[in-house]
């Protein structure tokens, strides 16, 4: 058999059929379009409610209801969880999620429940996510779940609707990218400022129509955590997603974890896990190449994700969009961002939101204290982060430094529930997108990593680490 | 069909509608807050020089019905609410030399048609749109080209088969997947 690369393997062992999709205009693409089979669907508040009305319409019941998976994440408060949601806005997608669970028999993980948290923090912690499997849910950043190895994607509502009627979509095959970096990262280069370089240098649109395998020694000696990271933002460079090989580190994560096949299935799973690697030779339509120890600790400048810069650098030339971006954040060509005034931090979301997150920041700032001129929202991505916060300790120290922890959710990444950033602030986040107004209207972010952050929250400006 | 055109880039779901605006749990009615926070200040005054101002308040025939945008249209956040919105509007079609893949197949779902032209094409309808506002372009769907009808350049665009079929015969991608449940089934055996 022809080399085949780790996302064929995957994507070969879920076509349903091939349908005709002839296209005259250009021979070279491909001319069917795959049904693929499904393995694991997550729902959250805000995608899944016009699916679920749609199936009824139609008269149709979810086909498989025990493979789809649900949270609310997007819309809740981080604090004050014990109580009714009290804006009505948020309360009745939570509400309504939470009826067409029960309705159907989903398997839904309210609001604080052990196992409740953001939809792709919760779904690796519970062992839902493993290796091989397609897993999509109505959200772009679904891509994290590539970091196990599954071919994991983001989609809209109407495709919400069609896996829970047919646990099948149809899909054009993606052309597939490789990003190699061997080398060992400098200190204090974390996940998060791997991803944003390559985001720096691939562009916000150099992943469109790609799948991404992530390969090379830094992908190898990163964790679970760390992957997740990397391959939740594969969708910022226009990838449908990101994936990376498993590995020992992949099967010691989800051993013992309470989705995950237990016992000797557990050690039959490992055996078929292992055969999904990509072979020699196999080929990609697009492979880049770059060097650990040209990475340093990144921060982003202006209004896409792409616009990234190593901390200490300079703002530099831009094109229109580009200075339309500087214009909203109050930045100019050629400024450094090192020692300006910030307002708030955020730490969590999909992105950053992990144990390993708040461990880095808790270590920056064991013995410091909180700068009085920020707000620093401190949100994990899930109760299981939360509880980990406490037993090891870091709540702790994060108290002693002068910060609080909120409850999990969505919280500051996106603006939707009541963690908004005022008009004109600068925050300093640890999310996905820096976007204008996605942490608020008029809302200024600079995208880093939790130690940037972290540097921030303790003196109130951008900082060297 | 009238139309209306920007420049910008990597035009964003988060620019076509704000996440504040996602919690309705139905499909109508987002057409109020496509690009909001383009169209109205923060206390809910018009913004008069939004690409949008001149057709607030207008009826729907009225309405441009193609929007021409910058390249990489639709990245960012998989809301479908972009593409309804969008429709909703009264959009028919967005041309741009690039779409982001989640939002182009919302488009496509919604019967909303992304057309994607070379840079040199829509540079082109760029500069008709600007010399007159009210130059015409023209979308065939069966014959997959789009023309500026003042000057009659013309260029075909990309679209498979079956999604042309899906549009032409107003086709959705459920309704046979649903038909398909059988070879499903025995999918889901063979492969235990």
């Amino acid at each position: 058999m022809a080399a085949r690369t780790l996302f064929d393997k995957i994507w070969d062992a879920h076509i349903v059929q091939e349908i005709s999709d002839r296209k005259e205009y250009d021979p070279a693409a491909p001319q069917s379009i795959t049904q693929l089979y499904i393995d694991r669907h997550f729902i959250h508040e805000v995608t899944s409610p016009q699916a679920f009305t749609g199936l009824k319409e139609k008269g149709l019941k979810p086909f498989r209801p025990g493979q789809t998976f649900a949270t609310a994440d997007h819309n809740i408060p981080t604090m004050g969880q014990d109580k009714p949601i009290e804006d009505d806005s948020c309360r009745i997608p939570v509400e309504t999620l939470g009826r067409n669970c029960e309705e159907h028999g989903i398997k839904y993980f309210r609001m604080l429940d052990p196992g409740h948290g953001i939809v792709h923090v919760i779904g690796p912690e519970r062992g839902i996510t493993q290796p091989g499997m397609t897993i999509v849910c109505g959200d772009s950043h679904t891509a994290t779940h590539g970091a196990f190895g599954s071919i994991a994607f983001g989609i809209g509502t109407s495709e919400v609707e069609m896996v829970l009627a047919s646990q099948t979509l149809l899909q054009n095959k993606p052309r597939q990218m490789r990003i190699t970096i061997n080398g060992s990262l400098k200190e204090n280069v974390t996940p998060k400022d791997v991803i944003l370089y390559i985001i720096s240098k691939v562009g916000t649109a150099g992943g469109t129509g790609h799948f991404v395998e992530y390969a090379g020694d830094v992908f190898r000696n990163m964790s679970m955590e760390g992957r997740m990271t990397v391959c939740n933002m594969s969708i910022e460079m226009g990838a449908r997603g990101g994936l990376v090989a498993p590995d020992s580190t992949t099967f010691e994560y989800l051993r013992g974890r309470e989705y995950a096949p237990q016992g000797e299935a557990f050690e039959a799973a490992v055996e078929r896990w292992s055969t999904l690697h990509t072979d020699k030779g196999a080929a990609f339509d697009k492979e880049y190449t770059f060097k650990a120890e040209d990475i340093a600790p990144m921060i982003t400048y202006g209004t896409d994700p792409g616009r990234g810069m190593p901390l200490d650098g300079t703002i530099p030339q831009c094109d229109g969009s580009g200075r339309k971006g500087l214009q909203y954040m109050g930045f100019r060509e050629g400024e450094k961002l090192i020692g300006k005034k910030i307002d708030y931090v955020f730490v969590g979301s999909c992105t950053n939101g992990r144990i390993e997150d708040f461990r880095a920041f808790a270590n920056y700032v064991k013995g410091k204290k909180k700068s009085p001129d920020v707000t620093v929202w401190l949100v994990p991505g899930s109760a299981e982060v939360e509880r980990k916060i406490r037993e090891e300790g870091l709540l702790e120290i994060l108290n002693e430094a002068g910060f609080e922890l909120r409850q999990p959710g969505c919280s500051a990444c996106l603006a939707m529930n009541s963690d908004k950033v005022p008009s004109g602030k600068y925050c300093l986040s640890t999310s996905n997108r820096n976007f204008e107004g996605r942490q608020g209207t008029g809302a200024r972010t600079m995208l880093c990593s939790p130690i940037v952050a972290a540097a921030a929250a303790v003196s109130g400006k951008i900082s060297h680490i | 069909m009238k139309a209306v055109f920007t420049r910008i880039e990597n035009i964003d779901t988060d620019q076509i509608i704000p996440a504040r605006f996602l919690k309705q749990t139905s499909r109508e009615g987002f057409g109020k807050a496509m690009f909001h926070d383009w169209r109205y200040n923060g206390d809910g005054t018009l913004k008069p020089d939004s690409i949008f101002a001149p057709y607030e308040g207008a009826s729907v025939e009225d309405k441009p019905r193609i929007l021409v945008a910058g390249r990489n249209f639709g990245c960012g956040s998989s809301r479908e609410h972009a593409a309804w919105a969008i429709a909703d509007y009264g959009f028919t079609a967005v041309v741009s030399s690039f779409f982001a893949d989640i939002f182009r197949n919302n488009a496509l779902n919604n019967m909303l048609l992304p057309v994607q032209v070379s840079g040199e094409f829509l540079e082109k309808i760029f500069t008709a749109l600007q010399q007159d506002p009210e130059t015409s372009i023209e979308i065939d769907l069966a014959a997959r080209r789009i023309i500026i009808v003042s000057t009659g350049e013309w260029e075909c665009f990309p679209i498979g088969e079956y999604k042309q079929n899906c549009l032409l015969n107003g086709q959705r991608d459920i309704d046979y997947l649903v038909s398909t449940k059988g070879l499903v089934e025995s999918f889901e055996k063979e492969r235990k």
